[in-house]
């Protein structure tokens, strides 16, 4: 056999190693999580390295006490659910309201400092989050913002905007601009050119940008820790979950409970929309 | 009925010079382009810009939470902050550690996206429900994937340390988050590995590589297929076909992701924070900054460590992109 043809063969293996090695690590966290959170946590402590037991012995108190309002003996996650998803849902809204005309401008309107703009939203991710966290927690202290969900929210925005608007310009050029132009010939302005020709034809880059900043502020950590740690009624469930494992009292398995609580939300929406992410986040990088 | 206007009447504007012009189209374009991108530079400008701006002057200005009150833009100047945060114990370990973790995190995180990407790109049944599968944990919150891993990681009750000692014949449990340093012998040899280090270097590697393999994927299906079939043609093996024509290819491609993943994990914070909090010889930076800021209220001193880590990058980047990757600059002309 020829070099082409032993390699051919080993790399085919090699290459159905790979594939079952990238399932399981990357499937074996989450499942573990799952299945940690239905066992009774006396159980797991005698049997640390058990993985499996049967459903008979499932439980779900782990859960009543992670949704239990506070005032009831419980964890109160329901409403930080309900305060992460106010805070995510008006992040992708506002975001979206302003990166859509910004995607537009920066891919269809010839202006003064178009090609400076990169610069700005370079300087977003250039600089480490904490670093704007120190001005922020004085400036937001300072308005009265700090401890609110709208402060936190207007975060969000600033943090996603840069790249949305990178993902829907790339999106936009793929569409002909003789499109605009006999819109125009119409008689149809500008804004009604880009919400009746343009908004529905790049609505997979709009809907997976959407997806892209709930998860984004779904998933935050450091801001709503710094700005909302002083009030339990305003905790996102990132931050709920963060301080219930400082609780001496809770067990391990309801700490997995929490993590199941805050992380099924976002899989079942990637898992909905999960060609739709992938195609609009890398739209344009396969031009190389 | 024909009528011819007389001239005068066509373009009045021409006649006045110095009067107010109608605008061309040109700046009518320009006016709409400003008006359509303020809103985002309202809020980057805020909530960025500005931000960064007062960080450069807390960092010069002796100030503590305290008297925060007091600061303004006419304090006092002073170089304490960045003298005091410069010789302290534990920042250039803290720079070094940074440092490595950035490196150790981006390389493992890209060189198991392309593999990955490599082995996901061909046809076969489930590829789909597979490749969502390895995006999970990039999807996945980090508060709650940290949590999974440090419970799996734990010596009391982790399954990896059960399994390790049941089956792989451990002595005893291996505190994989809050052990400094761990004696390895290999062959004969003794030696310490940093061991807290590695794991959250490999937890990132984990974490990042769906994002590595994303775009690496995206970029191996838009290579022409004619390509690699003349390739096959002639006999090539795989190796060989992966050298001469899928590397070329994926050059500006990993290059963009070395950039972006390097200054994203240079940055980072949750990660360590969540997993190890700082300790046994994980403090990166970003954890000493908010340490500085919530265990001694010194924010003065925080926004100067803080400004030391965004030069470092700065340097770091500039110093890459003259002489390592000239190819990433024309990228973003496209």
């Amino acid at each position: 056999m020829d070099r082409a043809a032993v390699e051919t063969r080993v790399f085919g293996v090699l290459r159905r190693v790979v594939i079952a090695v990238l399932v399981v690590v990357t499937l074996f966290p989450f499942l573990y999580m799952l299945l940690l959170s239905l066992r009774p946590i006396e159980e797991v402590l005698q049997n640390p390295g058990k993985l499996w037991v049967g459903p008979a012995e499932w439980t779900i108190s782990t859960y009543r006490e992670v949704l239990t309002p506070a005032g009831g003996g419980g964890q109160g996650f329901l409403r930080f659910l309900a305060n992460s998803a106010l805070v995510s849902i008006a992040a992708t809204a506002l975001t979206l309201l302003v990166s859509i005309p910004g995607a537009y401008a920066v891919s269809r309107l010839r202006f003064v400092g178009r090609r400076q703009v990169h610069f700005l939203f370079l300087s977003v991710y250039l600089f480490p989050s904490i670093l704007l966290a120190i001005p922020l927690f004085v400036l937001f202290t300072r308005l009265g913002l700090r401890g609110s969900l709208a402060g936190l929210t207007i975060v969000y925005i600033a943090q996603t905007v840069p790249v949305s608007i990178y993902m829907l310009r790339n999106y936009l050029a793929t569409i002909p601009v003789s499109l605009e132009e006999a819109a125009a010939v119409d008689g149809y302005s500008r804004l009604q050119t880009i919400r009746k020709v343009i908004l529905p034809l790049a609505a997979p880059a709009v809907m997976a940008n959407a997806l892209y900043v709930f998860m984004i502020a779904w998933n935050e950590f450091l801001f709503a820790l710094l700005f909302l740690v002083e009030d339990r009624n305003d905790w996102t469930v990132s931050l709920g979950l963060a301080q219930l494992s400082g609780g001496i009292e809770v067990s391990k398995t309801v700490l997995m409970a929490g993590s199941v609580v805050l992380t099924l939300p976002i899989v079942i929406l990637f898992f909905a929309a999960e060609r739709l992410l992938t195609e609009g986040l890398t739209a344009g990088a396969d031009k190389g | 009925m024909v009528t011819t206007r007389p001239p005068a009447a066509v373009s009045p504007a021409e006649d006045k010079p110095k009067g107010r012009r109608p605008l061309t189209r040109r700046q009518q374009e320009n006016r709409a382009g400003l008006i359509y991108l303020s809103p985002t530079l309202i809020v980057v400008l805020v909530v960025v810009v500005l931000p960064i701006l007062w960080t450069v002057m807390l960092a010069f200005q002796r100030i503590r939470l305290i008297n925060l009150r007091r600061a303004g833009f006419f304090g006092e100047y002073t170089l304490a902050n960045l003298e005091l945060v410069l010789t302290s114990p534990g920042f250039w370990s803290s720079l070094w550690t940074t440092l490595a973790y950035t490196i150790g995190s981006t390389f493992f995180s890209i060189l198991f996206g392309l593999i990955a990407a490599l082995a996901l790109r061909g046809r076969f049944r489930g590829r789909t429900m597979v490749r969502a599968s390895v995006l999970l944990p990039y999807v996945a919150p980090v508060v709650a994937v940290t949590f999974v891993w440090e419970i799996m990681l734990s010596p009391q009750f982790g399954i990896a340390n059960n399994w390790g000692t049941r089956f792989l014949g451990w002595d005893r449990p291996i505190a994989f988050l809050s052990q400094r340093e761990y004696e390895v012998s290999l062959f004969g040899w003794q030696f310490d590995v940093p061991l807290a280090l590695l794991t959250v270097i490999a937890f990132e590697a984990w974490r990042y590589f769906p994002f590595a393999f994303l775009f690496l994927l995206a970029r191996l299906q838009a290579v022409p297929h004619d390509l690699e079939e003349a390739a096959l043609v002639d006999g090539a093996a795989p190796t060989q076909i992966f050298r001469h024509i899928l590397l070329p290819q994926l050059g500006p491609v990993i290059a963009l992701l070395t950039v972006l993943r390097f200054i994203m994990t240079f940055n980072k914070f949750d990660d360590v924070y969540l997993l190890t909090g700082g300790g046994a010889g994980t403090e990166v930076v970003s954890v000493r900054v908010y340490q500085f800021l919530t265990a001694r209220f010194d924010i003065g001193a925080a926004s100067a460590q803080a400004l030391v880590l965004a030069a470092g990058l700065v340097v770091l980047l500039v110093v890459y992109l003259k002489f390592m990757a000239p190819r990433v600059e024309g990228e973003e002309e496209n």
